[in-house]
């Protein structure tokens, strides 16, 4: 493959680059430069902090256990199975990738909060409460991390090649032992890619949250919204704790590197 | 290389599992070693107040909690207007405190109030510029000039309407100023040096480092009220009741009073 040069290719990397710098490179050193390093650790240890990191670790996992539970049959069918409108339940799946994490949490407020369309009724028969609990926020992080295991692994799907798993079934392999034996272990990665991408997705939630389950500390103050919080009261915290969200997010692209990265 | 992205996620969900389980047995012990008092009430009681009054509560918190070893105040403090909305929609909570009788009211109306609600605190404007006034700032007429960058909170937000209430005394018209969600956000802008002036609390004036406050002038002042209420759904009527008598006594009105508030 030749090399491109000339005027034009100078300009692009010239554009290229200083995107990088402004939109990138600057901010993140920003965040070093600025981080209060002397009392990370008194930070850190403080209740309140730990009760965010705690809260989002547990959210963000219900939520990826949820999104993989769920999203794999979706995956599957949408893959498999031809069906009419197929077309449109895969747009209707991947709709809160694009749609603005608020507008997710408001309708979800308005389907599930107390006097929403389904929520009224949780609340008057089962006297069940979704809105600004903890359960909110679970249901906030999975509603915006689904489409990323789902829209992964059915591009896997699609790829495995069928002949296998049709051996599998001619020697006699039951369907659950063919998607067991077969079909799985072919997708890890993808399995693996998708979780990750639904994870760190999850974990980063801010605005369906703070929109279906409120800003309450311990109960669905989670990481980011605990930043949002601190900038009110103590920006040094807010610094901190938004580093440490961005090394998770570096551990997630650097555990994806061979998939994505190198390929190029 | 799959079994490698595995493993970390594998070894995520354990530590945060074991971390849960530590923070339980942590929060168990605390209540056997306080709760020693004789004393028939327990449990949390989940109290949501206005930001201007965070320093003041998380001190009371903790008056009542030494009174009353088995009760565990767990406080949140966010703009009155969306506490109320939160209560509205089924914010699972005991006791609202609000910083005006418009968002208590909202409330009320809703029909989610037990009880009789109560004034247990005033508190009056104040100008906040960054330290040393580098500006020169002295009354509301050098808020509304162009080249002042000025911060305030939000017109439903009782700092908001409050402050729209002093520019109304002074015959001017409110400035455009990026509504901030509550109090404590006009202050942090105004301590970064986001903003060169805003209108705060006195009591977020004191509370502060790196501010000083101006007075407004005597037929500009504005005095805000604070009702609190125990909440038809509280989940511990008994302690939030105990909680809300505790505002109107001695103790927790001269730690108002340390904090700047006026008594009512």
């Amino acid at each position: 493959m030749s090399r491109p040069r000339g005027p034009t290719a100078t300009a692009l990397a010239a554009v290229g680059g200083l995107a990088l710098a402004l939109l990138v490179v600057i901010p993140v050193l920003a965040l070093i430069t600025r981080a209060p390093w002397s009392s990370a650790a008194d930070i850190l240890g403080e209740p309140a902090n730990r009760t965010a990191l705690r809260l989002s670790v547990q959210v963000s996992l219900w939520a990826l256990v949820l999104s993989v539970a769920l999203g794999f049959p979706i995956a599957w069918v949408l893959a498999r199975v031809p069906f009419p409108g197929r077309r449109v339940v895969r747009a209707l799946i991947t709709l809160p990738m694009v749609v603005p994490p608020v507008v997710g949490g408001v309708a979800l407020l308005v389907a599930f909060g107390r006097r929403g369309l389904v929520g009224q009724w949780l609340n008057r028969w089962f006297d069940i409460q979704l809105a600004y609990t903890t359960t909110a926020a679970v249901l906030a992080a999975t509603f915006v991390s689904l489409p990323f295991f789902v829209v992964t692994v059915e591009a896997a799907l699609r790829g495995v090649d069928r002949r296998y798993e049709d051996a599998a079934r001619t020697l006699g392999a039951s369907p659950g032992t063919v998607l067991r034996r077969v079909t799985l272990p072919s997708i890890r990665g993808a399995l693996a890619a998708g979780s990750a991408l639904a994870w760190a997705r999850a974990l980063g939630e801010f605005g369906a949250t703070i929109t279906f389950a409120g800003s309450f500390a311990g109960r669905t103050q989670t990481m980011p919204l605990a930043i949002n919080k601190a900038l009110d009261t103590d920006v040094r915290d807010a610094i901190l704790l938004s580093l440490v969200l961005l090394g998770v997010s570096v551990t997630v692209l650097a555990s994806l590197r061979d998939r994505w990265l190198g390929a190029a | 290389m799959h079994r490698h992205r595995l493993a970390p996620v594998l070894a995520t969900v354990v530590l945060a599992l074991a971390a849960c389980g530590d923070e339980d047995k942590t929060a168990a012990a605390d209540t056997t070693t306080t709760a020693d008092s004789v004393d028939d009430l327990d449990g949390t009681v989940t109290v949501l107040a206005a930001a201007s009054l965070t320093d003041a509560f998380e001190a009371i918190a903790k008056a009542f909690e030494a009174e009353h070893g088995g009760v565990d105040i767990e406080p949140s403090f966010d703009a009155s207007s969306k506490l109320a909305t939160a209560i509205i929609e089924g914010a699972p909570a005991d006791l609202f405190a609000s910083a005006d009788e418009a968002n208590l009211t909202k409330v009320l109306d809703a029909g989610l109030v037990a009880g009789e609600s109560s004034i247990f605190a005033t508190n009056v404007l104040k100008i906040v510029v960054p330290a040393g006034n580098p500006m020169g700032i002295d009354s509301l007429d050098d808020l509304v000039g162009a080249d002042v960058e000025l911060s305030l909170c939000g017109d439903e937000v009782p700092c908001g309407t409050y402050a729209a209430q002093a520019f109304e005394k002074a015959g001017l018209e409110v400035p455009a100023a990026g509504d901030q969600e509550n109090v404590k956000g006009v202050l942090t802008q105004v301590q970064l040096g986001e903003a060169d002036a805003g209108i705060v609390y006195v009591t977020d004036v004191l509370a502060a480092e790196d501010v000083d406050g101006i007075d407004l002038a005597t037929d500009q002042l504005v005095q805000a009220a604070y009702p609190a209420a125990v909440l038809a759904d509280a989940s511990n009527p008994e302690a939030a009741v105990a909680f809300l008598a505790f505002l109107r006594a001695e103790e927790a009105q001269s730690i108002l009073e340390d904090f700047g508030f006026g008594l009512p």
